[in-house]
């Protein structure tokens, strides 16, 4: 949905480097040399790991056989690799609900879809033309980790389910790619 | 072929009407309380006309229509769940005597497929009901000749009062209500809406395309189906999904063994978001990609066309 034409995707990778001057740069060879486009190095350098190693996570946009590449690249300069995969939120995910809302705890509601579905709310437009006491309509935006977009609804559903509220829903793989 | 006709209502008068035409003869009409039967054909335009001035079709009973002389029994009579009756007795007095019978009716192909199938295996006689998915659209032919095992999924608009009242409530900013009382005075939806508007009938035609990708492995009903309908859907629903390019339509799916039939949020110009009473089924195909076939999926002669394209098919 997200990706671009010729898959180039974000990635998040995390490393842990040791303290030594030249290791950065040489962590980010591997990306360079592989195509991948460095969007940004956070570097705590205040944080030492208890294996004394320095933290480093790294965003990038790469294809995923770029991605394969690079993670290899890192691998064979033994730099240690913590995670890679691609970034966490990854896809987005339109959701309206209907009834009640402001009556049944609507920021209640929100809070339980993010800790029970693990997606992050990050809109939210609440339509309440009748007043808060009648019957309104809020439209969520969420984005959740690659491939749970399934999960995530069927988690809402049954929220909704509890508080007497309707889902509507996105069709996903019909023609909403 | 000689066709009998049971069920004179706006499907079944469009095939008596439309027959002569693909090359067939009437040879008995029914409504729910009278009949008539000729073996060399029935007077189509009288019996109809008698049905007007007098309320009855012909002299006969229903029952001697059904025992007539006729290949093709033709059931138009309207749906009805559970036990699926009498539609379903229809359908077992006329392949009992070895002869076709080709629905309109969804009731005994939603609720008891298996009992169909079981009494079709012992008969000379087919059973095809085209014109009990999608009106006018070919969808059962299409699955068909693609292949079941070749469909992984289904969905789509299944209801033209459904999209009706959606599209007009996301066009015109109106209340279901509104809309609903203004589909009423043109005709587009029944006194009752409550088939049309809770999903049920899309949930039935839903089941019907689940119980012919299944090819007898497994039996749908209605119970097998997650319904839920657009009564009361406020217009603040639509008006949200519009600000975020997106409209509601009331979608069946069929996918994975499960049939489920809600208001989802679609593309506001995308394929799926039909206008009008107008209707679109979606095929998945494993080599022949994604179909979208889309027209009328109600009305008398759009239906009476589905219904003759299977008597046509049972002739070859």
């Amino acid at each position: 949905m997200s990706d671009s034409p010729d898959g180039v995707r974000p990635y998040t990778i995390r490393l842990e480097l040791v303290d030594r001057p030249g290791e950065l740069l040489r962590a980010l060879a591997p990306i360079a040399d592989n195509g991948g486009n460095l969007l940004s190095i956070f570097h705590e350098r205040g944080n030492v790991t208890p294996r004394g190693q320095i933290p480093v996570e790294v965003d990038l946009e790469a294809t995923p056989e770029q991605f394969d590449a690079i993670v290899d690249g890192l691998r064979e300069a033994e730099i240690t690799v913590i995670q890679a995969g691609a970034e966490r939120y990854s896809e987005e995910v339109t959701v309206i609900l209907v009834g009640h809302l402001v009556d049944t705890d609507l920021s209640n509601t929100l809070s339980t879809v993010q800790e029970s579905t693990g997606a992050s709310v990050q809109a939210l437009s609440l339509s309440a033309p009748e007043g808060t006491e009648a019957e309104s309509s809020a439209r969520l935006g969420l984005a959740t980790h690659s491939g749970e977009i399934d999960t995530v609804l069927a988690d809402i559903r049954e929220i909704a389910a509890e508080k007497g509220l309707q889902v509507i829903e996105p069709l996903t793989g019909g023609d909403a790619e | 072929m000689r066709l009998a006709i049971v069920g004179a209502g706006a499907v079944g008068t469009a095939v008596a009407e439309l027959a002569g035409e693909y090359g067939h003869t009437v040879t008995g009409l029914a409504d729910s309380s009278s009949g008539v039967v000729d073996g060399d054909g029935i007077d189509v335009d009288a019996a109809l006309e008698r049905k007007r001035s007098e309320g009855a079709v012909g002299a006969n009973a229903p029952d001697d229509v059904l025992h007539g002389p006729y290949e093709v029994l033709v059931e138009a009579t309207p749906t009805t769940l559970g036990d699926a009756e009498p539609g379903f007795g229809h359908v077992r007095t006329a392949l009992d005597r070895d002869r076709h019978a080709v629905l309109a009716n969804k009731g005994p192909v939603a609720e008891r497929y298996g009992d169909v199938r079981a009494l079709e295996a012992e008969s000379a006689g087919d059973v095809l009901f085209e014109a009990t998915v999608g009106g006018a659209i070919p969808v059962l032919s299409t699955i068909a000749d693609v292949g079941a095992d070749n469909v992984s999924a289904v969905r789509g608009v299944l209801n033209g009062t459904a999209n009706f009242v959606l599209s007009r409530m996301a066009a015109e900013g109106l209340s279901y209500e509104h809309v609903l009382a203004e589909a009423q005075d043109l005709g587009v939806a029944e006194a009752d809406p409550s088939f049309d508007v809770e999903g049920t009938d899309a949930a039935l035609k839903c089941v019907i395309v689940s119980n012919v990708l299944a090819e007898d492995d497994r039996e749908y009903t209605l119970a097998d189906a997650e319904v839920s309908g657009i009564r009361e859907l406020p217009a603040s629903a639509l008006d949200l999904a519009t600000e975020a390019g997106q409209t509601i339509r009331l979608i069946g799916e069929v996918s994975g063994g499960d049939v489920r039939v809600g208001p989802r949020l679609v593309p506001e110009h995308g394929t799926l978001a039909v206008g009008g009473t107008r209707n679109i089924v979606q095929l998945e195909t494993a080599h022949a990609g994604r179909l979208n076939i889309s027209g009328r999926g109600a009305g008398g002669p759009e239906t009476a066309s589905a219904v003759l394209a299977d008597v046509g098919r049972l002739g070859e």
